[in-house]
Parts: C-alpha cells; sequence; structure tokens
C-alpha cells in the first residue's frame, strides 16, 4: 500500500522563528520524493510534521487523503529511519526488525518467521540473532530500513540515513535504497543536503532554502531549468554573472553585465514576476556549457585568460579570469582522448549559447 | 604483572607512584579491611570486658549467632523470636521503602532527563538536592513534626474531614517508611537519571514512530537501557536504609524496633560488643546475599553498577 502524502500549506514556528513556512506540496503514491537544502532549511521539521512528532503551526497534513491533526507518530501510517537510525541495541537484529510486529502483539514464532524473510531481503541472512552493535555501518543501514519495512507503512521517512556512511557504501546504498523502494512500491520521503542523493534516487525534488520550497520538479528540471538564484546556486556548479536586464524578449533577455551582455533564457516561475527592464539580474551558465569559442558562433562571448586547470582524466576543469576584471568564471570539458591543456595566462574567447544559460531575478544565493 | 608496576612507576615517578600506593593501601587496610576484620574476630570471641581481651577468657566461641537464631547460648529448644522477627522485618520494609523510592523515582528521573527542558531541568534538580544539606537529624525530627498527632499531616485530614480524630502515624510505620524513603531518595534518584539520560531521544521517538504505546516503550527500551542506574540506586537505598540508625531511632513507633537499633543496644547499652558484632555481621551478610540475587535475576553484573 502506498499513500499519497499532500502538504497543505504548511507554516511551522518555534516561538518567532519560522522554520518552515508556506510549503504546499503533493507526493504521489508510491513516489521517491526528496527534500534537498542546506542543513537548517527546514527539511527536517517537514519530516517531523509529517512523522507526527511535531504538528505544523498551520495548515494541514494529509495522509492517503486523511487529515493527520491530532494522531500521534505511533499511529500515522508513516515510518521513519532516524539519521543515526536510533537501532535498539539492546536487542537482538530479528528483534530489532519485528518491534512494530511486536507492538501489534503478533506471536514470537511468526515474527520469527517474518525476520528471516526480511534479513533474506536485505541480505543478512542468519544474521538474526546477532545484536546490533556486531554489524557493520552498512549492514545496520539494512536492518534499519528493514525495521521500518516490517512495520508495513504507507509511507517510508528517511533522514539522510546515508551521511554516516563512507563514499563508497553510500553510492550503494543509494541503488540499494532505490530498488528497494521499487520492490515495495511504497511512498518514500527522503531528507537529504546531498544533491547527488537528491538527483539520483528521486522521481520528484524539493528544494528548500530557509524554509521556503523554492522548487519541486524532477531531477532533470532541477538541474537544467532552475528557477531561482538559490537553486541555480545550490544545485551542481554554476558561473554567475550579476547584472541588470536591458532587454526583455518573448524568451530571452538581455542582463547587463560587467563581462559583458549576456543573452540567456528566461528562469521562469510561475508565480514569481517575470523579469523587467532595469531589474536586477543573474545569469548562470554551467561549466560544461562554457565551451572554447574558436572561431565558432556562439550568442555569447566573453574574453577571458586561463588562470590555471586541472586535468581530471575524463574532464579538464578549466579556471579563467574575465578579460579587464578580476571576475574568476570556471569552463569544464571533457577529455575524449584528443584534447589538450591550455597554458596558464594564454588569452581565449569563451562562448555560450542563450538557450544554456539561465536568467533570474535577484535573490538569495547558497553559501559556498 | 612486574611489566605493569614498571610501567606503573615509569609513568607517575617514584614520589607520585608511592604516595598512591601507600594512601590507597592505607585506605582499604586501615578504613575497610581492619575494621571488618576486628568485627569479624570479635563476633567470633567470648564477651569479657576489656582487661581480659587476649585472655584465656576470650576464646573464640559461636555462640552469639547461636544467640541470634535461638535466644541462649546454650539451648536450642526455642527459637529468638524477638530478635528474628525485628531482623525480617528490617530487611522487608527496607525492601519496601527500596520499591517505594524506585516507583517515586524512575517517573521523576525520566522527566527531567527527556521531557523537562533546560533551566527548569536544573532548577528541579536543586529543588532537590537542597533540601538535603539540612542535617539528617532535623529532617527526622521535622518528619516526626508532622506526622505527630496535632501535626500538619493530622490536622490537614481533619479540616479536610477525611478522618475524625488523630491517626498515629508515628505507631503505624507511616512515618518511619516516609523519613527513610526521603532519607535516601537521591541516591536512587541520581544514578536512576545518569542512566537514563544517556539514552539516546531518537530511540524512544524510534519506538514511539514504530507504534509502540508508553508503558511499553520503558519496558522494551528505556527500563533495559537504564538497568544499570536502577540496580544501583535500589542496591544503594536498599543496604543504607537496612543499616539506617538515626531516622529509626527518632520516627520509629514504641513497638517497630530496627534491627540496627538492637546492634546499638548491644553495643552501647547491653555492653556486650561481641554480640553487637556478631549481629552486625549478619546484617552485612544479608544484604550483601540480598543484593547478589538481585544481581542475579536482573542479569546485571557489578561492572555496569560501577558505570
Amino acid at each position: 500500500m502506498s499513500a499519497d502524502v499532500h502538504l497543505e500549506d504548511i507554516w511551522i514556528r518555534f516561538g518567532d522563528f519560522v522554520a518552515a513556512r508556506e510549503v504546499d506540496i503533493h507526493i504521489k503514491g508510491g513516489e521517491f520524493f526528496s527534500f534537498l537544502g542546506p542543513s537548517g532549511c527546514g527539511k527536517t521539521t517537514i519530516l517531523r510534521a509529517v512523522s507526527g512528532f511535531l504538528e505544523p503551526s498551520q495548515g494541514r497534513v494529509l495522509i492517503g487523503g486523511r487529515d493527520m491533526a491530532g494522531i500521534g507518530p505511533n499511529k500515522r501510517p508513516t515510518a521513519l529511519i532516524f539519521q543515526n537510525l536510533a537501532l535498539f541495541p539492546l536487542m537482538t537484529v530479528w528483534e530489532n526488525i519485528t518491534f512494530a510486529l511486536e507492538v501489534k502483539g503478533v506471536g514470537k514464532a511468526q515474527r520469527r518467521k517474518i525476520a528471516d524473510e526480511l534479513l533474506e531481503l536485505i541480505a543478512l541472512a542468519g544474521q538474526g540473532d546477532k545484536m546490533v552493535g556486531e554489524l557493520s555501518g552498512g549492514q545496520k543501514q539494512r536492518v534499519a530500513i528493514a525495521r521500518a519495512l516490517a512495520a508495513e507503512p504507507d509511507v517510508l521517512l528517511l533522514d539522510e540515513p546515508l551521511s554516516a556512511l563512507d563514499l563508497k557504501l553510500r553510492q550503494h546504498m543509494r541503488t540499494e535504497l532505490r530498488a528497494i523502494q521499487q520492490r515495495v512500491g511504497i511512498t518514500f520521503i527522503y531528507i537529504t543536503h546531498d544533491q547527488g542523493e537528491a538527483l539520483t534516487m528521486s522521481d520528484h525534488v524539493a528544494v528548500m532554502s530557509q524554509g521556503v520550497v523554492e522548487q519541486v520538479a524532477d531531477g532533470n528540471t532541477i538541474y537544467n531549468r532552475p528557477e531561482s538564484a538559490f537553486v541555480a546556486s545550490f544545485v551542481g556548479e554554476n558561473n554567475l554573472f550579476a547584472g541588470e536586464v536591458s532587454e526583455v524578449g518573448e524568451e530571452f533577455v538581455v542582463v547587463k553585465t560587467p563581462s559583458g551582455s549576456l543573452r540567456a533564457r528566461h528562469g521562469k516561475r510561475a508565480d514569481a514576476g517575470q523579469l523587467a527592464v532595469g531589474d536586477d539580474a543573474f545569469v548562470f551558465v554551467r561549466p560544461e556549457s562554457l565551451k572554447f569559442a574558436n572561431g565558432e558562433s556562439f550568442d555569447n562571448r566573453i574574453s577571458a585568460h586561463i588562470r590555471q586547470q586541472e586535468f581530471e582524466g575524463n574532464f579538464w576543469q578549466v579556471f579563467c579570469t574575465v578579460a579587464g576584471s578580476s571576475k574568476q568564471i570556471k569552463l569544464s570539458m571533457i577529455n575524449d582522448g584528443r584534447t589538450t591543456g591550455h597554458d596558464s595566462g594564454e588569452e581565449v574567447t569563451l562562448g555560450f549559447d542563450a538557450d544554456l544559460a539561465v536568467a533570474l531575478p535577484h535573490g538569495e544565493l547558497a553559501a559556498e | 604483572m612486574l611489566k605493569y608496576w614498571k610501567e606503573f612507576f615509569r609513568k607517575h615517578g617514584i614520589a607520585l607512584s608511592l604516595f598512591l600506593l601507600v594512601s590507597v593501601g592505607f585506605w582499604i587496610f586501615m578504613m575497610i579491611v581492619l575494621p571488618q576484620a576486628f568485627m569479624l574476630d570479635f563476633s567470633f570471641r567470648a564477651n569479657v570486658p576489656p582487661p581480659q581481651w587476649g585472655s584465656e577468657a576470650h576464646h573464640y566461641t559461636t555462640e552469639h549467632y547461636r544467640y541470634m537464631l535461638y535466644g541462649s547460648a546454650q539451648s536450642t529448644d526455642s527459637y529468638n523470636f524477638v530478635d528474628l522477627s525485628v531482623f525480617a522485618r528490617t530487611i522487608v520494609a527496607a525492601i519496601f521503602v527500596t520499591l517505594i523510592d524506585l516507583a517515586l523515582c524512575y517517573p521523576v528521573a525520566y522527566y527531567l532527563a527527556h521531557v523537562s527542558r533546560g533551566g527548569w531541568s536544573r532548577l528541579m534538580v536543586m529543588a532537590l538536592v537542597v533540601p538535603f544539606w539540612v542535617n539528617e537529624l532535623l529532617r527526622a525530627f521535622a518528619f516526626k513534626i508532622m506526622f505527630g498527632s496535632s501535626g500538619i499531616v493530622n490536622n490537614s485530614l481533619l479540616w479536610l474531614g477525611l478522618i475524625d480524630q488523630p491517626y498515629d502515624f508515628i505507631r503505624n510505620g507511616v512515618a518511619l517508611w516516609s523519613g527513610l524513603s526521603y532519607a535516601y531518595i537521591l541516591l536512587m534518584i541520581f544514578p536512576i537519571y545518569n542512566a537514563v539520560e544517556s539514552l539516546d531521544k531518537n530511540q524512544i521517538e524510534a519506538a514511539r514512530d514504530l507504534g509502540s504505546p508508553w508503558w511499553r516503550i520503558h519496558k522494551r527500551v528505556v527500563i533495559p537501557h537504564a538497568k544499570p542506574g536502577i540496580t544501583s540506586g535500589c542496591t544503594m537505598v536498599f543496604m543504607l536504609t537496612a543499616g539506617a540508625l538515626a531516622v529509626p531511632q527518632i520516627l520509629g513507633g514504641p513497638s517497630s524496633l530496627w534491627f540496627t537499633q538492637i546492634i546499638y543496644q548491644a553495643f552501647n547499652q547491653a555492653g556486650n560488643w561481641a554480640r553487637g558484632s556478631a549481629y552486625a555481621i549478619i546484617l552485612l551478610s544479608a544484604c550483601i546475599l540480598f543484593v547478589l540475587i538481585v544481581m542475579r535475576v536482573f542479569k546485571v553484573k557489578l561492572g555496569e553498577i560501577a558505570r
């Protein structure tokens, strides 16, 4: 069973501090949905409101169409996987896994049987009698997932469960989590500050900053069509040119910046006002969208000289300084085996097409 | 072993090492081993006045232990019901006082550790500690006044109309039990508080999230975690209650003697140090035995208590 989760105009206040404002999100049943944002952006607060550990100051949480107001965490069809997993260290692995069934009064023999099935599912068959402390990090992770799944929730909530693992295990667990989600088919709500996790696993991602949901979309849209300056600067790398709008067209705008007038696509957001002539604006260009002009024609051209470059095998990372200023920009170039490096200080012309750059209203940026 | 001592001396230097060894040795030997050894020795000797100590008359005997059992040094016809019943009543009462303290302290400790916040919780700890700056005897006398026939408790109950004549709290042991429960309550609260406080809050939330009602969270998560602290608190309260003298002396009714009072009488009134020693050894052994049994039943190791 999977259930829709509807967050209806949620506000959460702690005294004067507003941890979440005007959060209005519809998560479809069976979806892998992520909340992505820097620490302190309010994503964990939202999760706690869904799991029932706190009541929103305003607005409603609906799970499967049912209003959850006044329903405690032990009565909600949700199961939460904690950041530190919160496994019970004084119980065996199998008792941990079937704790939710013990609560429901399922007999010991039956519980043992279900535990063995779940241990099979998480590839820990035969390890049920161990104590939690005897398991490795990744194994604990899987036990926490099994424990939550044993409660047969309609919605599984995950609070940065991978953050304590090392890189390799984390990447492995991403794939595994996604596979488990597809197998059990329930709604997953995932909290993370790691954009890699959010983009690889999720059907939809909500990017949050300072209690506000900046954008909700699939990973591709979030990366390629950011709708706010925060999203553009937080997700992936971006070169940023600040300036003033000098011309507004149907699809493109021209922004006058110290690095020249740049033509870029309108980064539209339905509710936000469109850019108008004279507005402060940012133009964002991904390092991989920047090219060496080499005589080819581009909508935008920037003269620069090379400051430094790094060879990463599959990529060159080239750091340039815009001519006549101290503005730093970065260019990523695929190494197809024929590319060669440039000399430091070499004068180059960089170019990019307007549809690969986005112009967004002036706004708060992600901290570096 | 030799290597260990070499390392010890190398690490702390000769002067400090010697100081540590001598002071610890002095503590253990002079304060713990020697007095208890004297008590043990005394308890197995005939009761003679000090000038004859070491003489022929000061011979070894088990008469004091037999006296505890039979009420006479020679005959074994009847049991010493007076002393035995006081002993049994002391142990049972100490168990009850321990249970009362546990029932009072666990919720308070849990509240302090996981429910109340910052300043409020510090204030509560202060409220618990400050009354104990008052001398134990004063506190006991205060209880005696409170529970007296015209004390505040009786007066309040009379005023409320719950009773129509003063209830004798002292004769019925209520004052004694309350006084004893209060006397050592901090020794119950703090070990439990420390144990409960070290529990990760997420564990409680996880259990709750998995559907657990509050009582099962305590049964399966909080109490198992706090077990060493609970055992530690219970052990101390039980030992100290069973060995209390001042509070029973002041708050005990005329008919409810505490076993320590019998020991006190043997030493100070009957001048029978040998019997007093024997009785003290019996009380000590019974307490240790009881604690060991409780630890075995609740599967707690000695090392865990000390944590």
